[in-house]
């Protein structure tokens, strides 16, 4: 496949002549993610495992064979070892109330990076107010990377919880996530990786990472708005409280008291959002039928040729880490002298869409966009 | 690019680039902080009443083109008038960027700051060129 053909795929992109340069914030969704939704009601929405009739049947085997197939896809030892939240955001939330709140402690440090994206900062910041754990950064150096030094000084015997992005919204830096794993490991402490930024362009394997926690965004790799996903490792899911609480998480309910199911209902309260789950399913059938290597062949070659572009004009500065093979296809820059959102709006009459956040503005970019885009 | 290039004006730049408003009251009697969380524009604005009437305002903070003159602008138009006539005048400024039906006799009221009209095409910088005026008119008193 090359670009056109897969931009052909995108039906927003045939019916609104705009270069997409936001696609960190959200990206585009091709038409057979679109079509499986509408599949999905017309010939099989039901609530999933409530009837005993066959529709019922069918809409909780399409869902739960999704579940599976994300299994599969990020490799995790055990299908209950997923379980779909809204976003990203919603499954830090949840390992924050469920995990952090109940195992940090007064004396406890919890260690995140200082790129993190707000997701997976404010929760953090509310479990060190409620259990009097201490938040530590680890900073960045002039490559925008973390050093080793940073993380062995940060990460100490005391840590109880790092929580880190996979790689930074605004930088693009690409974490040694593998590296801050194995030393948090070794110090005791549980490892939370937000993979929301690294999966819509790099293959992600749980067990090879051995993260206790993996979180990401449906919307950010082709699927729809409102679907996440969490991944936890089996024992430590098992040992959590419920984060939500009502049907079908339950397993016998008295008046007083309840006994919750077994993984992954315990985590999935309420009907839960099955047109996004079978919308990330077809999202992964079609990152799957490209391949990751040829998405970061094509991402690559637009991302390296903006960069150099980029790098020829002096009114621009760029930040971004000087070793681009630690880069995804992020690219974050300032127009000397002129405000970020005036910058955006001025981009936007030109038909750029680009995202605008004081201090930066940010280009993302995906396997749709081409170096006419720039 | 038509909207934009009557926003991005004369008039707005020179307020936006070096306002005269930009600074701070040596003493003022109201004093609040409005903030965009979406684009971290931060402004303070400054009030130093006389009565009823609003004698000198001043704001200090950062934020993007739109804001800056709005924010200057709305204090050149206000300066002098009383807090009736300025919330009146707030009121008309903010139908007029929501769209809203304005009467043309109030519109005039609106001095410089008529130059924002065709922000009511930007629905992105809605935000922007209303900051100073929202936190103005939270920060004036009621009637009492």
């Amino acid at each position: 496949m090359n670009i056109d053909e897969i931009k052909n795929d995108f039906p927003l992109l045939k019916n609104r002549n705009i270069a997409y340069l936001d696609s960190g914030a959200t990206t585009q969704k091709p038409k057979q993610v679109i079509d499986a939704i509408k599949d999905f009601y017309e010939n099989f929405n039901a609530n999933p495992h409530r009837g005993a009739y066959s529709l019922s049947m069918e809409a909780t085997e399409k869902y739960e064979d999704t579940r599976s197939k994300i299994a599969k896809f990020i490799n995790t030892r055990h299908s209950h070892e997923i379980i779909f939240t809204k976003n990203a955001s919603e499954a830090l939330n949840l390992i924050a109330y469920s995990y952090g709140m109940e195992n940090a402690k007064n004396e406890d440090k919890i260690v995140l990076s200082i790129m993190e994206h707000h997701s997976n900062l404010v929760p953090w910041q509310k479990v060190s107010k409620v259990t009097g754990a201490k938040l530590e950064y680890m900073y960045i150096n002039k490559d925008f990377e973390i050093s080793d030094e940073e993380i062995e000084s940060k990460i100490t015997d005391n840590t109880k919880i790092v929580a880190i992005t996979h790689v930074s919204n605004v930088l693009g830096t690409i974490n040694d996530v593998k590296k801050i794993i194995k030393y948090a490991h070794k110090k005791g402490a549980v490892v939370v990786l937000d993979a929301s930024q690294s999966i819509p362009h790099m293959k992600i394997d749980v067990q090879d990472l051995d993260c206790d926690f993996l979180v990401f965004s449906g919307h950010k790799m082709l699927a729809p708005l409102g679907i996440g996903v969490l991944y936890g490792k089996k024992e430590i899911l098992n040992k959590m409280t419920p984060f939500l609480m009502g049907g079908d998480m339950i397993e016998y309910v008295y008046e007083q008291e309840t006994t919750f199911a077994p993984l992954p209902n315990k985590f999935e309260a309420g009907t839960q959002n099955v047109e996004g789950v079978i919308g990330l399913g077809s999202a992964i059938d079609y990152i799957e039928k490209i391949g990751y290597d040829k998405i970061q062949e094509i991402e690559n070659e637009v991302v390296f040729y903006a960069i150099e572009e980029l790098k020829k004009l002096d009114f621009i500065d760029l930040y971004l880490t000087p070793n681009l093979n630690n880069h995804s296809s992020v690219i974050s820059f300032n127009i000397k002298g002129v405000h970020p959102h005036d910058v955006a709006s001025i981009l936007d009459s030109e038909g750029v869409c680009v995202r605008s956040r004081k201090p930066l503005c940010t280009a993302t970019f995906k396997i749709y966009g081409n170096r006419f885009n720039m | 690019m038509e909207d934009l290039n009557n926003i991005y004006n004369e008039l707005i730049m020179e307020h936006s680039m070096n306002s005269y408003n930009k600074k701070k009251l040596g003493k003022a009697d109201l004093c609040d902080i409005g903030h965009n969380p979406n684009c971290g524009d931060e402004i303070t604005l400054e009030v130093k009443m006389n009565g009823n009437v609003i004698e000198d305002m001043a704001f200090s903070g950062h934020g993007c083109a739109i804001s800056q003159a709005s924010t200057s602008i709305m204090i050149d138009t206000l300066k002098g008038k009383t807090i009736e006539e300025a919330k009146e005048i707030i009121k008309t400024f903010i139908s007029m960027i929501k769209r809203e039906d304005v009467k043309e006799e109030d519109l005039e009221k609106l001095e410089d700051a008529i130059a924002f009209k065709n922000v009511a095409n930007m629905p992105a910088r809605v935000k922007c060129a209303l900051l100073a005026w929202h936190t103005l008119e939270d920060m004036l008193p009621s009637e009492k």
